[in-house]
């Protein structure tokens, strides 16, 4: 086992993902809006076309649901297509052949056809990028039976989950936060494929469950180490996957620390926070010492001033003055 | 140190009500003792002047023990003794009661977090004497935790303070107590089904006339009938000691009251027979707020000749119990429903009740028992004179 580390972006990480795959299997190809040429919107995929070609490597028109149906009919064909939305914003316009055809076809063929197809978009605020590309609108997918949601924090899971949800049969929704592309930080040169269906313990902690995921994970764990100088031990959960929802590690760690507050950039209403404290009540409400919380965006469109979109979002004070009030009962 | 309870072996002092020098009479209360029960009002059964305290506040001494001595004419005296720790016979009387009424309603509903409420009942920790520190003000489980360490250890070294009340050991307490019942009596069942309309109907007109803080409870009622019943059945009232049964001059009802903080204890309406109804609802309010305020005196909880359960609010249709060693019977009373009855040719409904008896049959028998039952019966049918 190799222990040598790559310094590497949350970006390289990514791109480092989709190569290995073209690379492994040559029915692999990526799609979307500037893949090609352009390199990608986030200069994920930089370099790729030059390596793999226009055959593998596929500029679309602007048209989201006319490439994501293209994608769908090609995994029924017996290709493992890559489609790269810009933003889940947009992702809305092909919400019908994601909803009504990825993940139902299965069901509507009576198990004849599988769509084993990936979706990656980009997801959440903090890039003055406005209400036209910011808004995190993960947990919706997470509501939807037939498909998976993915949401990689880590360089681990920016590089690992893509060839999961590439052998996975049925359609997988990856998001990525579109903070973390310049994340920096150190890989294992070897890294390569991780679980998908589990939940990690970012941090343990005995006082409060800190519930995350995405672009808040490290946010969270900022606030976590501030909670910890105050003698507040926070557990950091990271969700990775939001459907389906690792409800065991989360009851886990609640039952552990008996207090929960969870992160999320999503709005409040009918949201996967929403769905987190419900799975909470529903599984270990006597294991509950506070009432559980939350800290999300505010029920606006995203802000363009940065210091309108900074209040909008989770930040660190914030997750820290929640996290304290649950604990020691005032903030 | 009085033994207060069945099996209790130990008792701590938690406070001196009297000092050398103080006289005393009879029935005055001189020493607050913590047993696993809570906190008991030790009553002197003798006249005198205290002439010293022997055991100081925070020790914990066996039943038997001396805890001070008395004056009187000027010869010494032992007080509140009875026999020695070692055969807790005479008075003894456990607690025990199958069912725990739901906790008597918070008033104010508390805020409490489910863990805390979960921990207060492992604990037996009273919420509503607990400040929450928590999220709103809510009571958390290291609330709770804090509260019962400070139970634990207040500032008389090994006493626990008041209130405190150790649910393992009452539990124990009660195991004990019902097991030897079962092992050793062997007991008998009876039941019958009572008409109520009468009795409803008189206790309606009397309360309309009340004002609401005199009312009576029919509870009251089947307590004063079960009384009135027993001065005809002496057979069931008194202690079962040394093989041989004693007959206790005195009726003396013990109730089971459920405590807020989780257990039963079953203190007793002393003379029920000579208390008319509303000296012994005015007994019933008093005992039940002080069995709850942990502030029971000795007697009560060492006097029952007999116990009445009643689980009718619970549901219950009919109550078989399990008789309190050396108590020699119990009658249990389940819910009122309105059940159909054939009278005079006609079907109405009646609100009807099951009474039963469970008795000592090396004491009485069913013969003996079968007209306890219809003593009780025909007193609820002519409720104006109960």
């Amino acid at each position: 086992m190799s222990t040598a580390k790559i310094k590497t972006t949350y970006r390289e990480a990514t791109r480092a993902a989709i190569r290995d795959a073209l690379l492994r299997d040559e029915r692999v190809f990526l799609m979307g809006e500037d893949v090609g040429r352009y390199g990608g919107c986030f200069a994920v995929s930089k370099g790729l076309l030059d390596e793999f070609g226009p055959e593998r490597i596929r500029d679309t028109p602007l048209s989201e649901s006319a490439f994501v149906g293209a994608g769908i009919g090609a995994a029924m064909g017996g290709a493992r297509p890559i489609v790269e939305i810009m933003t889940v914003n947009f992702s809305l316009l092909a919400l019908d052949q994601i909803v009504n055809n990825a993940a139902t076809i299965l069901h509507m063929s009576g198990g004849q056809f599988n769509i084993p197809l990936v979706i990656r978009m980009t997801t959440g605020a903090g890039r003055q990028l406005a209400a036209q590309h910011s808004h995190s609108l993960e947990g919706w997918y997470a509501h939807i039976p037939g498909i998976k949601v993915l949401t990689p924090a880590t360089l681990e899971d920016a590089r690992g989950m893509l060839w999961t949800a590439l052998e996975d049969p049925d359609p997988v929704l990856i998001f990525e936060n579109g903070l973390l592309y310049n994340m920096e930080g150190e890989l294992a040169a070897d890294a390569g494929a991780v679980d998908i269906s589990k939940a990690a313990i970012r941090r343990s902690g005995t006082n409060i469950s800190l519930i995350t995921y995405g672009g808040t994970l490290f946010k969270t764990l900022a606030a976590a180490e501030e909670l910890g100088r105050e003698g507040i031990d926070a557990d950091v959960v990271d969700l990775r996957t939001l459907r389906p929802l690792d409800t065991a590690t989360i009851v886990d760690s609640v039952s552990r620390t008996h207090r929960a507050l969870i992160i999320d950039e999503g709005w409040k209403s009918g949201s996967i926070s929403a769905e987190i404290m419900a799975r909470i009540m529903e599984n270990c409400f006597y294991e509950l010492d506070a009432p559980v919380a939350r800290v999300c965006s505010a029920e606006v469109p995203m802000p363009y001033p940065k210091h309108l979109e900074d209040a909008a979002i989770p930040q660190v004070p914030g997750i820290v003055t929640e996290a304290r009030r649950v604990v020691t009962g005032h903030e | 140190m009085p033994s207060l309870g069945a099996d209790m072996q130990f008792g701590t002092i938690v406070d001196w009500r009297v000092k050398p020098g103080d006289a005393v009479k009879r029935g005055d209360v001189v020493a607050l003792v913590e047993t696993e029960k809570g906190v008991i009002e030790v009553e002197i059964f003798e006249s005198g002047v205290i002439e010293s305290l022997v055991v100081q506040p925070g020790q914990k001494v066996p039943v038997g023990a001396t805890l001070a001595t008395l004056s009187g004419d000027g010869k010494k005296l032992e007080p509140v003794t009875p026999p020695a720790a070692a055969a807790p016979v005479k008075q003894e009387i456990a607690p025990a009661k199958v069912a725990t009424v739901p906790a008597a309603e918070e008033s104010v509903r508390l805020r409490v977090s489910p863990l805390a409420r979960r921990r207060a009942q492992e604990l037996g920790v009273d919420l509503s004497t607990i400040a929450g520190t928590g999220v709103d003000g809510s009571i958390t489980i290291a609330d709770v935790e804090r509260a019962a360490e400070s139970v634990k250890t207040p500032t008389p070294p090994a006493a626990p303070a008041a209130k405190g009340l150790d649910i393992g050991a009452m539990r124990r307490v009660i195991a004990a107590a019902m097991a030897r019942s079962k092992r050793e009596i062997p007991h008998y069942y009876l039941s019958t089904t009572i008409d109520l309309s009468k009795a409803l109907a008189w206790l309606a007109a009397e309360n309309a006339k009340r004002p609401v803080t005199k009312r009576l409870l029919y509870s009251a009622l089947l307590i004063r009938a079960v009384g009135a019943a027993l001065r005809s059945t002496p057979e069931l009232n008194g202690f079962w000691i040394d093989n041989e049964f004693k007959a206790s001059e005195g009726i003396h009802i013990g109730l089971a009251i459920s405590l807020r903080q989780g257990g039963l204890i079953n203190p007793a309406i002393h003379d029920v027979d000579k208390k008319n109804l509303d000296e012994l609802m005015e007994s019933m309010l008093d005992l039940v707020n002080r069995a709850r305020t942990g502030h029971l005196r000795s007697s009560e909880l060492s006097d029952g000749t007999i116990t009445v359960t009643n689980l009718g609010e619970q549901g219950v249709e009919t109550v078989f119990g399990v008789i309190y060693p050396p108590q020699v019977a119990l009658v249990g009373f389940g819910k009122i429903t309105e059940r159909p009855v054939a009278a005079n040719g006609m079907v109405g409904a009646r609100p009807m009740i099951d009474a039963t008896l469970a008795a000592d049959h090396r004491v009485s028998d069913g013969h003996r028992g079968g007209r306890f039952l219809l003593a009780i019966d025909r007193l609820l049918q002519e409720p104006e004179k109960l």
